[in-house]
């Protein structure tokens, strides 16, 4: 890979990403709709997809407050953080072969640090808002998105001991035979799950509960601010779809008769869309019941897992 | 008929629990008879608690619920013959279950000594009563815990239902709203812990208080609980509410019987024509009105339906507050099919103010037969849908199950009916057991739950949809031919065939639609099993086109008092379960 390559990629990673989560707005409004037997947007443009744009506008040019009780700096910082982990998170995803921004032998490692940082970010809104709702919504963060981190980790080492790599290609490349989300299932199941705490949607949405802590850590946040925190959200629900169909469906592999990329764009959105329909069917648990889950259930499913596959990847070998 | 006035003061009650009543406190006590052949007795002021601790404890099958407390502004009222001298009257509206009665206790209090022992001591649920009759009257109660305003602002000058307090903007100066002002109101709604007997801390940790409402998402309506928080976990609360207060009863004193229909609407404003019922029917009471057949099998079917719209919403916001998305927006379309039903035939969708006093608005629209069933038809997959969704759903029974419990005492000591009441188990449905309008006519069961928690309230209510949906049925199956209104010079609008024959018939007309019906004086109560739970209409004639005094006792009221108490130790999530379980709607709680 030379360097010219790097630098090329980025700007339609960066473009992509940016406009995949402004339509996703759209799609989820309409999907939604669907499910629940209503429209949604159907009246901007061509089935309403140009709502996105009237959304954007509108973003752009609402009083963008600030609280004057607010930590002024770290308010205005902290929904960059969000957005710029998540981004960052995107330069090691393999879209095809050889299609991505920079091929780290510790890919795995650096989207789980990027992911990591966006927390800081959500957690930081939520401190500097000084508004008690914000508060109490950090603190769920803090405390749910900081032990599910820990299952996010682990849940993906099972994966990285079958293919004996951190590297992302080198992982997609070794699902050729069979993809990983047969024999990780397990891996699988709570990767997802920890996903869906990391990304704080519904039905894990603890840290902005809109039913009782009206927004949570983002309540403060108005105008542009509010739309960079929208956009780290649902560039975290692509990103946690990229990555798991990457690292359990096979990344872009798929039969011949479509280019990689497309394999690799229909699996992702397949997944966002079962996400899409998590949020529509499942209620949100009550915070301790998610602790509770995550530390009782979860961790040591997620150790048996770990010791059963290494377990299973040494008998193998022998 | 007209001029009779219909209460005498007798002085032998005649045995039940006025006798057992008489027989402990003797010649102090005076009987009084009343339209609604409630036992009412006027005691001294001296001896109100040990009445009071008397009926709760000292006889059998004792009065195990204080229904409603309020008060009646005697000063202008000319037909009060043979009742002891008063200014203000304090009345305690008590049932005992066991024996299926009520017993009303009056105390007369003089204007220059307006106090009276406060109850809380006997029933908790005096509390909130007590502070609205200080509110509204000025009557002070000795020994009260935290006698403050509750349903106007702490800054509101006068006591709205006095006689003398007006009831219009017309009557005062043109408001203006000065800066200071504005800052005294903000400043007053500031919540301080200490006022509530609350600590700011303890050894371990500081609390933290939070304002949740009164605009929140969860609080159906405007209704603030500032909340005393250890981290999540409650502490305690403090309900506050009044932000909905329109003074309803206020403006049942200015309106003529007829004209204050379309304000009982507004009441419970889930249960549109359910409001109207207990009104009419009180009303019809004191005129001696029978209404015919058809009217009452129209006036519970559409009752019915706006049971079930109600419940609808319930169900709906019930998941949504656990975090569910979409149930509410299939019940709403169930709902919106009902009201088009509603609309159909009334009219009107959320407020279509239909019953009149005799009767109902209209006959049936040709048709209405075909829309009924089809929703008839139509709901029952839909429930079954909905109990997969939502009430087999593992989470919800998670977040729902073993929070906010109480037991059947507990409920009743707090003044808890309806659904929330049969969630403990009590087989208690006024339709069944004292049977109006003609619900002895149909046949229902009464759901039950046992457990008394947010998962059995909302159990019953999803029972209960299906219950009516079976009542619906048989109204449309065996709905009565006939006149849908009474003949009766007293209804409204009066009935108008004759008037161009008949001059006596003409001038009646046009006085009853000018001035409206004079209702004979006397006192009438009357309640019915409403969406939310028991809801009355004590009315006070004083032999004009008005009502002298109208009390409108809601259900939700009393429900909302007892949050404190069911959700201490739980956590945010769970309050805000225990809120969307109780099923109330603020304009039924304020009035």
């Amino acid at each position: 890979m030379n360097i010219e390559f790097e630098y090329i990629m980025i700007l339609p990673v960066l473009l992509g990403a940016m406009l995949a989560s402004a339509l996703l707005v759209w799609w989820e409004r309409r999907l939604l709709g669907w499910w629940q037997d209503r429209l949604g947007p159907n009246r901007l443009g061509p089935f309403g997809v140009l709502q996105v744009v009237a959304d954007i506008v509108k973003l752009f040019t609402k009083h963008d407050w600030v609280p004057p009780f607010s930590d002024r700096v770290i308010f205005t910082l902290a929904p960059t953080a969000v957005v710029a982990g998540m981004l960052m998170g995107f330069a090691v995803v393999p879209y095809g072969p050889g299609l991505y921004i920079i091929d780290l032998n510790i890919g795995l490692l650096f989207f789980l640090a990027m992911t990591s940082l966006a927390v800081y970010g959500v957690l930081l809104s939520g401190l500097a808002s000084n508004n008690k709702y914000s508060l109490l919504g950090g603190l769920r963060s803090a405390a749910q998105m900081v032990s599910y981190e820990v299952f996010m980790g682990l849940s993906l080492m099972g994966v990285v001991m079958l293919t004996g790599s951190f590297n992302m290609s080198q992982i997609v490349e070794a699902q050729r035979d069979i993809w990983n989300c047969i024999p990780q299932f397990v891996g699988l199941v709570i990767f997802l799950m920890a996903g869906l705490a990391e990304m704080h949607r519904l039905p894990f949405d603890l840290p902005e509960a809109e039913h009782e802590l009206t927004a949570g850590f983002h309540t403060e946040y108005s105008g542009m601010k509010f739309g960079l925190i929208m956009l780290g959200e649902y560039l975290s629900l692509i990103l946690t779809c990229a990555m798991t169909v990457t690292l359990f469906f096979g990344g872009w592999l798929g039969p011949d008769f479509l280019p990689p990329l497309v394999w690799f764009s229909l699996k992702t959105a397949l997944l966002i869309n079962f996400f899409i329909l998590l949020r529509a069917a499942i209620p949100r648990p009550r915070y301790d019941q998610l602790m509770s889950m995550g530390w009782k259930i979860l961790l040591p499913l997620t150790l048996l897992n770990l010791m059963v596959t290494g377990a299973l990847a040494l008998w193998m070998e022998t | 008929m007209t001029d009779m006035v219909l209460e005498q003061v007798s002085t032998s009650s005649g045995g039940g629990i006025m006798g057992e009543l008489e027989a402990r406190f003797g010649s102090s006590l005076r009987l009084q008879r009343t339209v609604d052949g409630i036992p009412t007795a006027w005691i001294e002021r001296s001896q109100i608690l040990a009445v009071m601790q008397f009926l709760k404890s000292g006889i059998q099958k004792p009065c195990v619920l204080l229904f409603d407390v309020s008060a009646i502004d005697e000063r202008t009222r000319q037909n009060r013959a043979g009742q002891p001298a008063a200014d203000y009257t304090v009345f305690y509206h008590l049932i005992s279950l066991e024996r299926n009665q009520d017993v009303r206790i009056k105390v007369a209090l003089n204007q220059d000594d307006l106090a009276l022992d406060s109850v809380t001591s006997v029933w908790p649920v005096a509390n909130w009563y007590e502070r609205e009759v200080f509110d509204m009257f000025g009557i002070h109660f000795t020994g009260h815990p935290n006698l403050r305003r509750i349903l106007t602002p702490p800054l509101w000058e006068g006591h709205p239902l006095r006689k003398d307090h007006p009831a219009r903007a017309t009557e005062l100066e043109p408001f203006r709203m000065s800066p200071e002002f504005l800052d005294a109101q903000q400043e007053d709604l500031r919540f301080v812990p200490e006022d509530w007997g609350m600590t700011r801390g303890n050894k371990h940790t500081d609390y933290m208080f939070l304002n949740l409402g009164p605009n929140h998402p969860s609080v159906h309506g405007v209704f603030r609980i500032a909340l005393q928080l250890d981290g999540e976990v409650l502490v305690d609360a403090v309900p506050e509410i009044g932000y909905h207060h329109r003074g309803a009863e206020k403006m049942a004193e200015r309106q003529s019987w007829h004209t204050y229909i379309p304000y009982t609407d507004r009441i419970d404003y889930l249960g549109g024509v359910m409001n109207n019922l207990p009104y009419v029917m009180n009303v019809e009471k004191m005129a001696g009105i029978t209404v015919p057949d058809r009217a009452r099998v129209i006036r519970v079917m559409l009752c019915e339906l706006f049971r079930i719209s109600s419940h609808l919403v319930f169900y709906g916001t019930f998941a949504q507050d656990v975090g569910q998305m979409s149930p509410v927006f299939y019940m709403f379309i169930d709902r919106e099919r009902l009201l088009t039903i509603i609309e159909a035939i009334t009219g009107g969708r959320m407020h279509p103010s239909w019953f009149r006093i005799g009767g109902v608005a209209q006959d049936l629209p040709e048709g209405w037969d075909t829309m009924v069933r089809d929703f008839l038809d139509y709901m029952p997959a839909r429930l079954k849908e909905y109990d997969t969704m939502v009430m087999q759903n593992g989470i919800l029974k998670q977040r729902t199950r073993d929070i906010g419990a109480y037991s059947t005492e507990e409920a009743l000591e707090w003044g808890v009916t309806g659904p929330n009441l049969r969630a403990t188990g009590l087989d208690w449905d006024l339709r069944k057991k004292r049977p109006y309008g003609g619900y002895d006519q149909f046949d229902f069961e009464v759901p039950l739950a046992q457990a008394g928690d947010c998962y059995a309230r909302c159990e019953v209510r999803v029972e209960e949809i299906r219950q009516s949906l079976s009542i619906i049925r048989q109204c449309l199956d065996n709905m009565p031919a006939g006149p849908y209104k009474a003949q009766h010079a007293l209804t409204t609008p009066p009935v108008k065939e004759h008037t161009m024959q008949d001059i006596e018939t003409l001038i009646q007309h046009f006085l009853n639609v000018s001035w409206g019906p004079v209702i004979p004086a006397g006192e009438s109560c009357t309640m019915i099993e409403a969406t939310k739970g028991w809801n009355s209409y004590y009315s006070v004639s004083d032999g004009g086109t008005m009502a002298y005094r109208t009390r409108i006792r809601t259900p939700s009221f009393p429900h909302l008092q007892m949050i404190p108490m069911i959700s201490r130790g739980f956590m945010i999530a769970d309050l805000i379960a225990i809120i969307a379980s109780i099923d109330f709607v603020m304009a039924d709680v304020d009035r």
